[in-house]
């Protein structure tokens, strides 16, 4: 089992166990929190909107999901069961420094399992396992703005949406087809919702855009260095942009999981050795082990060599 | 700003914002508040609470010429919020009566390039019912669903019409009844 429970269940309204109670309840300042707070709430009244907010400096550098964190500190309560991810793990650094945080700074319950989680953080990946009602995904977001990359200067850019502005966009897309035959655009591949506002889903896989779309949970995205917070509400329309020549398509692989055999999941290629072995694996490593203790096995699932992957123990010789 | 609660009122304004939180990612569907905090006669629980929540110095609430002084002292009290006047320069409007609305156009709808200044009205009400009434679509919405309002001016909803014709710009609104609220977003679509 790859469940754990990182803090003794509490009653409501008494510190848990791992809970720090020399901080205010999740660390940001209750004045802070009420300004979070009302920026998600106009985020979630303009769907794909980026409002600006106070960005605070938090207890790690920008880029390791400063603006996640604050979304979380302000929406974690007593009642929540939390769950982190990396890329689709759960016990990568990143990972697992944010959940012990939030365990110690709200003592709120954590979790692996998607299905679990109330609220789940996440840094460029959306959960294969459906997400329900009710569930609030926060993205750490690096750079919020779709257009950045065609036009520098914000002024710029705001006036773009305003006036939704958005031919260069589809540009961008064509040159991709121009050059390479197709759009080569993987990740961070710009969404338009609800038919108005043009919006970077932050660098999840293209893969993952789909589960964007009608999606029954709600979804924040933060990001902490351009301080700006923008939502998807639930069964909200989230179309990723095309042509009607070149129709949007995620990424296939002809090779299904090593460890599970999952064919429906997003992998990732691993290098096993200098002999040129390599297998794939589901990037989500909490489907990948649900999958395999349900009985899915891969091809590569009865190698001893690959234990670390499996995490059943440290790396073989 | 513990307004009559006891150990950890961090968890108060966490609650209550969830639970605002709820209700505008999904419009039209109602949530319960519990009996925090204990506000003065004519202020409902409420809305009270979602006051306690939201507002604070840097954002002006705006109050009718008739609300009574100690709803007043209170609201300035507690929240530490400046109250004004001139309704466009109110970040948050408090309307004590639904069916005695002000002219509510004229709250910030919020500018082209910064459609999130706009203003969050908070209406107080008698009773919301599911299920019967108008018809409501729109993000946040799966298909359709229906909420009729008991102590609400008709004009409302035509308000609404107008408020979300004008997407992006748009104010966003909280009914309050003593104890639910249900939000009404300005991506929300009316059919009457």
């Amino acid at each position: 089992m790859s469940f754990i429970k990182e803090s003794a269940a509490g009653t409501e309204n008494t510190p848990r166990e791992t809970e720090d109670t020399g901080y205010n309840y999740g660390y940001l300042d209750e004045q802070t929190k009420r300004m979070i707070r009302r920026a998600i709430l106009k985020a979630v009244a303009i769907p794909g909107y980026q409002v600006p907010f106070a960005g605070r400096e938090m207890p790690m550098p920008y880029g390791w999901g400063t603006g996640g964190i604050q979304l979380s500190a302000s929406i974690l309560g007593s009642d929540d069961v939390f769950k982190v991810i990396d890329q689709g793990a759960d016990d990568t650094t990143n990972a697992v420094s944010i959940r012990k945080f939030f365990a110690r700074v709200t003592g709120v319950e954590t979790t692996e399992k998607t299905t679990e989680a109330s609220v789940i953080q996440t840094r460029h990946r959306i959960p294969e396992t459906p997400l329900t009602d009710g569930q609030i995904m926060v993205y750490q977001v690096p750079i919020p703005e779709p257009l950045r990359w065609i036009e520098a200067r914000e002024t710029e850019t705001r006036k773009m949406h305003a006036l939704e502005e958005y031919g260069v966009m589809h540009v961008q897309l064509y040159e991709d087809i121009a050059r390479h035959g197709r759009i080569a655009t993987n990740f961070m591949y710009p969404v338009k919702v609800d038919d108005r506002y043009i919006m970077s889903p932050s660098p999840i896989p293209k893969f993952d855009n789909p589960k964007l779309d009608m999606s029954p949970a709600l979804h924040i995205f933060g990001a902490g260095r351009e301080k700006r917070i923008y939502a998807v509400p639930p069964y909200t329309e989230v179309k990723s942009l095309d042509f009607e020549d070149h129709p949007f398509s995620v990424e296939t692989w002809d090779d299904c999981c090593g460890l599970c055999g999952a064919k429906d999941s997003y992998l990732d290629e691993v290098i096993l050795n200098d002999q040129g072995e390599r297998m794939f694996v589901c990037s989500d490593t909490d489907y990948c082990t649900t999958r395999q203790q349900e009985g899915h096995r891969g091809p590569m699932a009865a190698r001893e060599d690959i234990s670390e992957l499996k995490g059943t123990g440290p790396k073989a010789a | 700003m513990t307004a009559g609660n006891e150990r950890y009122p961090a968890h108060d304004n966490q609650r209550i914002f969830r639970a605002i939180l709820l209700t505008m990612s999904q419009p039209g569907s109602v949530t319960a508040l519990g009996n925090w905090p204990n506000p003065p006669e004519n202020l409902h629980p409420a809305a009270a609470a979602v006051c306690l929540t939201l507002v604070d110095m840097d954002t002006p609430l705006w109050i009718g010429k008739n609300t009574p002084n100690d709803i007043q002292t209170y609201l300035r009290f507690h929240c530490g919020c400046p109250v004004v006047r001139k309704q466009d320069r109110g970040a948050f409007g408090l309307i004590l009566d639904g069916n005695d609305l002000p002219d509510l156009s004229e709250f910030n709808m919020g500018d082209i390039e910064y459609p999130d200044r706009s203003a969050t009205l908070i209406i107080q009400v008698k009773d919301i019912q599911v299920g019967s009434g108008v018809l409501l679509t729109g993000p946040g919405i799966n298909g359709q669903v229906q909420i009729g309002i008991e102590g609400l001016d008709t004009s409302f909803w035509q308000f609404l019409q107008h408020n979300n014709r004008q997407f992006p710009l748009g104010v966003d609104v909280i009914l309050a009844t003593q104890t639910e609220i249900v939000s009404l977003p300005r991506t929300v679509q009316v059919g009457i």
